[in-house]
């Protein structure tokens, strides 16, 4: 076993009274892209920010690249490369001027990264825009240089918040592209999200985490296995309630969230035959996915 | 693309996690330089558009004030009017451009734009970045100061090569004024913000300083103030040198300046560590 890119050992963090980080403990290995799962508020920027020496933990201890954190923070973060969640890009230059400059910051002689922003255009897809004004650029431009950005120091391990969010479905499509190229070279991720879709696609292995505490972590798909291991009925329609009582006899199990009601089965054939001849009703028959996973383990209900 | 720069090897990890206090200082004495750099390439672009609207406004007032007040007013200290207000306004511009370089520009980067939190993410620190912030107000205060300096000595109100003394001055007023200003920015909930320091700190201190009359004129008690304002001990040095006359006191308006340096910084930094580390 390889020495882990990230240590996280039962890590704590308050904000007042609040716990916002409640003994939090995962260790990601490098070359594997690492999935933070959890609802709004759950921890998981505070996470990333402990992760990379902003914030101090209360109790536990953190390693990055080897370093202890937030002792030798700005030597791990040598190796690093960060997509934050709000965008920083520097409005007052162009997308070049920001490779340039930013590169810099770690060290790098101007020649250096002169050299680099070639191919660090070309990997983003900007290399027509090396000239643009920041302001000028879609929000999937922008976020492909933020990622380019991130890899002007050759970093070993990428940290990114919520680096799809706010995306059209192209744009995000895109990011993943270029995410899973950049596993392909060896780095490793670590990525939040609340999209269940990218941790599925991406992430060998992702942690779920509420209020501070890890719920769960594995792999997607054993995580499916094991939460959920059968397949959903999705129904649609006005009175999910009245349904539930006329479809739970042939479900292993039932839930509601709005106006779906989501049917867990082994053996849809039952369930089917009732729902085929109700015309007020759209349903979807589906294997089961981390979003049920996730929705099981948190709650159907809106979380804020 | 392989380029890294050496890193020291790993330290044996910590087990009790201890606060990190020196993440809000300077990481080293260099690194600011590239914070400092990022906004002189900003700068560069705008060069003369930045530079016109920080030299008009004080021109203005000197030859404003100078021609018109020194008509009626004649001679002050044995010198012209305008001849005395030259180094007022040299020393008053040094304050204005920076506390607002360090209040207004160094809110956006820091709040609106974010370029912080970017540098953050690097290996410099917040320490780093407040450094660099203020290193650069203080160059920019600097310029503003030596290029009214330098066009008051070409209309004869400054004697050459004694106005060359001003110059360390004015680079340290700068750091000074760019440090206090950092505390409130620190504090700045948002831009209006800033109006408080400015009618509240910057315009009495602009009036109590002798800048525009000598703080001769005074009553006591306001005297006794200023002696406690880092734009007084600005002007009493700066006045001298551009005047070719001895300084009093030199030691102890430099120091008084070097504090105004050092202790503002020291609260700043612990007032944006507080405000950008948790």
């Amino acid at each position: 076993m390889p020495a882990p890119a990230i240590e996280f050992e039962q890590v704590i963090k308050h904000y007042g009274d609040r716990t916002v980080v409640n003994g939090l403990s995962f260790d990601v290995v490098p070359g594997e892209c690492f999935g933070l799962l959890g609802p709004n508020g759950a921890g998981k920027t505070t996470t990333l920010r402990m992760l990379l020496g902003i914030v101090s933990p209360d109790a536990g201890r953190i390693s990055l690249c080897g370093e202890p954190v937030p002792a030798r923070a700005r030597h791990a973060r040598q190796r690093v490369g960060v997509v934050p969640q709000f965008d920083n890009l520097d409005p007052d230059f162009t997308v070049r001027e920001n490779l340039l400059v930013f590169g810099r910051y770690f060290g790098l002689s101007a020649r250096e990264t002169k050299a680099l922003v070639a191919p660090l255009l070309e990997f983003a897809r900007l290399e027509s825009k090396a000239d643009a004004r920041v302001g000028e650029l879609s929000g999937g431009m922008r976020r492909r240089l933020t990622l380019a950005r991130a890899l002007v120091n050759d970093p070993d391990v990428l940290v990114m918040d919520e680096p799809t969010t706010g995306l059209d479905p192209q744009a995000r499509h895109l990011i993943w592209e270029r995410l899973r190229s950049l596993l392909a070279r060896g780095k490793t991720i670590l990525l939040t999200t609340h999209f269940m879709e990218e941790a599925e696609r991406l992430c060998n292995r992702v942690c779920v985490i509420e209020e501070g505490r890890k719920i769960a972590e594995g792999a997607p798909k054993a995580l499916i296995e094991s939460e959920i291991g059968c397949d959903v009925i999705e129904v649609y329609g006005p009175d999910p309630v009245a349904l539930r009582d006329e479809l739970a006899a042939d479900a292993k199990r039932t839930e509601i969230s709005g106006e779906t009601l989501f049917c867990y089965v082994d053996d849809p054939a039952p369930v089917h035959a009732k729902l085929r001849h109700r015309s007020d009703l759209r349903y979807l028959h589906r294997p089961a996915n981390l979003e049920d996973v996730f929705l099981r383990l948190t709650g159907r209900e809106m979380q804020d | 693309m392989q380029t890294r720069t050496n890193t020291p090897p790993p330290a044996r990890p910590a087990h009790s996690p201890v606060r990190e206090p020196r993440a809000a200082l300077p990481s080293n004495a260099t690194h600011w330089v590239s914070v400092w750099r990022r906004n002189y390439l900003v700068w560069r672009k705008l060069a003369l558009a930045s530079m016109f609207g920080n030299l008009a406004d004080p021109m203005i007032y000197l030859f404003g004030l100078g021609f018109g007040l020194g008509l009626m007013v004649g001679h002050v200290d044995g010198v012209s009017y305008i001849a005395f207000l030259a180094a007022g306004t040299v020393s008053s511009s040094v304050m204005m451009s920076a506390s607002f370089e360090s209040m207004y520009s160094g809110f956006s980067r820091m709040h609106v734009q974010r370029t912080w939190e970017a540098i953050m993410h690097t290996p410099l620190t917040l320490g780093d970045v407040v450094l660099g912030e203020i290193m650069w107000a203080a160059s920019k205060s600097m310029l503003s100061g030596a290029a009214i300096m330098v066009v008051a000595g070409l209309l004869g109100y400054a004697s050459f090569p004694s106005m060359l003394l001003a110059l360390p001055v004015i680079a340290l007023a700068g750091l000074a004024f760019a440090s206090c200003a950092m505390i409130v920015t620190a504090l700045a909930p948002s831009y209006d913000f800033f109006m408080f320091y400015q009618t509240l700190v910057l315009t009495p201190m602009l009036l109590l300083s002798g800048v525009f009359f000598p703080i001769a004129q005074l009553p006591a008690a306001a005297q006794h103030i200023t002696m406690m304002l880092p734009l007084a001990h600005a002007v009493a040095l700066i006045r001298p040198a551009m005047l070719d006359r001895p300084v009093e006191q030199a030691g102890l308006h430099l120091l008084v300046l070097a504090i105004y340096v050092v202790v503002p910084f020291a609260i700043a930094s612990i007032l944006f560590r507080r405000r950008m580390m948790r």
